[in-house]
């Protein structure tokens, strides 16, 4: 589903987006408002580890769960 | 060193490895603001809290965290499974929560429906097999049932954390013969994990020979968390001492604690 206008269609946390494409998962997280070290990624089912954030780049049609930790008993 | 400082300093207890002081583990869901929750926290002496695992909120991620209140440097956080109803969908949480705290010791818990939250334990054994295969430190949230414990304990779960009522209901330690035979028959640690609803409940968990007690809603929900956590502490202290003290035999009728003999 890549556009002509070189945007990405990704869908992070249930939600769809679009973003530019070539950008690294680490500031896919910054452009989020996102700080890396307090969240978790999983990508297409897939933990991406913390330490290649910054290397991976966003894929067209990824699917992204980011979380973090909250209150719970 | 005193008798008073012996009792106190031989009676640490470790689980996967990590050696604790408090036996109290408490959750931080439920509370009224993050401030409450950080001044329960504190009031309970806990070492270990246990905390979810969320998405981010992606159209406000400048809303506080957890983190910012409670220290994760400070507090061994326990990453859990709630709200999973697949051993899948609980793998997948906490494969997520080691990557977000970088740490292997885990709550496992897989429910079997919404009305009771009790515990799915075919879901339960299969998810602690594949979790301890990848490394995982689960400890296991499960049945009060003595058999499922040891067969818990067999898949590698580092600590048995049966319920003494559903979570949430407050009613507190339903069996007492099953918690027992579960404590006798264990060879790592046991925690009673919900179902405390009042202090008493903690000490009876702990007389039981419980290794700790892990709760939530008995003190989010009390009129007064913060003096209620503090009413946990004591508890857990308490029972805990009576435990290792060894209790009286019980009588089927009256015995004189004064002197028969020089009556006038």
């Amino acid at each position: 589903m890549t556009t002509t206008d070189g945007t990405l269609s990704i869908t992070v946390n249930g939600q769809h987006r679009r973003v530019t494409g070539g950008i690294t998962i680490a500031e896919l997280a910054a452009e989020l408002g996102l700080v890396p070290e307090k969240v978790a990624v999983e990508r297409n089912l897939e933990i991406v580890p913390r330490s290649t954030l910054a290397e991976v780049k966003v894929e067209d049609g990824d699917d992204f769960e980011i979380v973090t930790f909250v209150g719970g008993g | 060193m005193n008798a008073m400082n012996e009792i106190e300093a031989s009676d640490s207890w470790s689980v996967a490895g990590q050696s604790f002081t408090s036996r109290l583990i408490v959750g931080t869901g439920k509370y009224k603001s993050f401030e409450q929750n950080a001044a329960a926290v504190e009031a309970s002496g806990a070492e270990i809290v246990t905390v979810a695992v969320r998405r981010v909120n992606v159209s406000d991620p400048n809303q506080p965290l957890l983190t910012d209140f409670i220290d994760p440097k400070r507090y061994t956080y326990l990453p859990n499974t709630a709200g999973c109803f697949t051993a899948e969908d609980a793998i997948r949480t906490l494969r997520l929560a080691r990557e977000a705290g970088g740490w292997e010791l885990v709550k496992l818990e897989v429910l079997g429906e919404a009305k009771t939250l009790y515990p799915d334990m075919r879901e339960t054994l299969k998810a602690t097999e594949v979790l301890v295969a990848e490394g995982f430190k689960p400890m296991v949230y499960c049945v009060d049932d003595p058999i499922a414990a040891k067969q818990l304990e067999e898949a590698g779960a580092v600590a048995i954390m049966p319920l003494g009522a559903p979570i949430g209901s407050g009613l507190g330690i339903q069996n007492r013969v099953t918690i027992r035979l579960i404590v006798e028959g264990a060879g790592v640690p046991v925690l009673v994990d919900a179902g405390v609803g009042t202090a008493s409940d903690a000490a009876v968990a702990m007389e039981l020979g419980c290794d700790g007690v892990l709760m939530n809603t008995a003190i989010a929900e009390a009129k007064d968390p913060i003096m209620m956590a503090r009413a946990m502490k004591a508890a857990v202290e308490s029972g805990r001492l009576a435990y290792r003290a060894g209790r009286m035999g019980q009588r089927r009728y009256a015995d004189p604690s004064s002197p028969l003999a020089g009556l006038i």
